[in-house]
């Protein structure tokens, strides 16, 4: 059974497990030597820090979690991180990129 | 594209609209994914053959012949070509891609390749069963058009010239979710249909689709010729593009509303197909490939076939790609305009049509001296009552005096 898509804004916090949907995929383009989104008629061009974040997003992981895992990685204040990547993630849901 | 930046993530827009092709991204140049080494987009019109008639279509006025169209295996070689190059999406389009029997065999071979998929279809020809072969295949995408809402579908079905189109579209995108996969709806907009641009994106909504086109007409081809059948009047523009942007803001997050305006009544022209020969490559049925589908227009350019050689080497070395690329062929104005690697001196199509030389500003640049004459055409044609659709058929560029009358264009 295919979901409906979403008819409501999904609002990103701390608390949201976000997921890319099966239709926009992560790749790594080998001849440009970096990771891209391709979503319909659009590709994104993701730094270090999305494609990081965008591989924990498998709709398990919270963005807390997320944020937690990267304070780890780069030994850097976790409410910073949370800040900046719930900014992202935002805009992404709000592009269809992610979903929450 | 009117997106705020996102935090970490840069946009590139490949988008395909009603008669425009562009691939936009908000930084110039250099560091862009859009680079001579490979483009980004691969347009396959896959046939010339369409059921619909829309008096708006983007194809040639001269449609190529069902015996010259590519075989399936000659198309299986472009996408595995296409793949190896580096094209990240494929836009199955036409005519109707549909029609093709071998559309399963070519996605198939497509999404193998590593390629984005994305169907541009009508919609009518389509059975759930087909769709959902399609999907196996590996379509990532589907875009059907639709020329009004359903409530409308007898001005709909008056405008693509197929009865009956409206409700199947509705059925078919129906199915599209049905299936789980994702949907935008691409409306080309024109004078027939402008006062439903807010009903036409709420059906969107309610049709289930992620993303909507909202793309005015783009004048050449069999648009250039129904001009002033289709042209909205300058107020009709500025309110539709209100509507427009208040939609964008109440159902951000809902859908993904895109917008094309009409460059009559732009302030710049489009950056048209993201420059020459920089980000979109366009196979016709019979493997003619082209920097842009309308480039067949400029005379005395000339155009290879994927028969005889690599898609790749076209793409690099081909005389008609290498004849706009960059800005060392561009003339004054454009040279030395700090716009120039922005717009890239917007359309050759239009230049040509227009001055008789595709390497002069497009005159939708009002730093253009032909820019003030061509726009006044709009503003007159919009406001006098228009004229019959030449309707989109074999021939019918050129019709003869029997040909059957079309039915009466009158405003919805």
């Amino acid at each position: 059974m295919a979901e409906a898509a979403p008819r409501t804004r999904a609002i990103i916090d701390a608390t949201s497990r976000p997921v890319m949907p099966a239709h926009v995929k992560l790749r790594h383009d080998a001849g440009r030597g970096r990771w891209l989104i391709l979503a319909p008629e659009r590709v994104f061009d993701p730094d270090d820090i999305a494609v990081e974040v965008l591989k924990l997003c498998d709709g398990q992981r919270s963005v807390a979690d997320i944020a937690g895992a990267l304070a780890k990685e780069y030994n850097a204040p976790s409410e910073e991180i949370t800040t900046d990547i719930v900014a992202m993630l935002q805009d992404l849901a709000d592009k269809g990129v992610v979903k929450a | 594209m009117n997106d705020q930046d996102t935090p970490h993530v840069k946009e590139e827009t490949v988008t395909l609209d009603a008669g425009e092709l562009r691939s936009d991204s908000p930084d110039a140049a250099e560091d862009n994914i859009a680079c001579a080494r490979a483009p980004v987009g691969l347009l396959a019109e896959l046939t010339h053959r369409c059921p619909l008639q829309c008096p708006y279509c983007s194809n040639p006025l001269e449609l190529e012949r069902v015996n010259t169209e590519l075989t399936t295996e000659e198309w299986q070689k472009i996408m595995r070509q296409a793949g190896e190059l580096g094209i990240l999406q494929v836009h199955l389009s036409g005519g109707e891609p549909t029609i093709r029997r071998d559309l399963e065999d070519i996605i198939k071979t497509a999404a193998d390749a590593g390629l984005y998929t994305n169907l541009i279809t009508a919609a009518v020809l389509l059975t759930r069963d087909r769709l959902e072969k399609l999907k196996e295949a590996g379509l990532d995408h589907v875009q059907i058009s639709i020329q009004d809402v359903d409530v409308n579908a007898e001005n709909a079905d008056r405008i693509g010239g197929y009865k009956g189109g409206s409700a199947k579209k509705k059925e078919v995108a129906h199915w599209v979710r049905e299936l789980g996969l994702p949907l935008t709806i691409n409306a080309p907009i024109h004078r027939h249909n402008i006062k439903s641009v807010e009903a036409i994106i709420n059906y969107a909504v309610e049709l289930g689709a992620d993303r909507v086109e909202v793309a005015h007409v783009q004048y050449y081809a069999w648009a250039l010729k129904n001009r002033a059948a289709l042209m909205p009047t300058r107020e009709e523009f500025m309110k539709s593009a209100k509507i427009v942007e208040k939609m964008r803001e109440k159902l951000k997050g809902v859908i993904v509303i895109d917008a094309v305006v009409p460059d009559y009544y732009a302030k710049y022209p489009k950056p048209c197909m993201g420059g020459w020969g920089r980000g979109i490559i366009n196979v016709t049925p019979s493997g003619r490939v082209l920097p842009c589908h309308a480039a067949e227009s400029i005379t005395g350019l000339e155009f290879d076939n994927v028969r005889d050689k690599p898609l790749g080497e076209i793409w690099l070395f081909g005389d008609a790609f290498q004849k706009y690329r960059g800005t060392d062929w561009m003339k004054e104005p454009c040279r030395s305009c700090s716009r120039r690697e922005i717009d890239y001196g917007g359309c050759r199509c239009q230049a040509f049509a227009l001055t008789g030389d595709a390497a002069n500003t497009d005159p939708a640049c009002s730093l253009s001296p032909l820019h003030a004459e061509w726009a006044k055409v709009a503003e007159v044609e919009s406001h006098k009552a228009p004229p019959e659709f030449i309707y989109r058929r074999p021939g019918g560029a050129a019709p003869k005096t029997s040909a059957k009358k079309a039915p009466a264009a009158t405003d919805a």
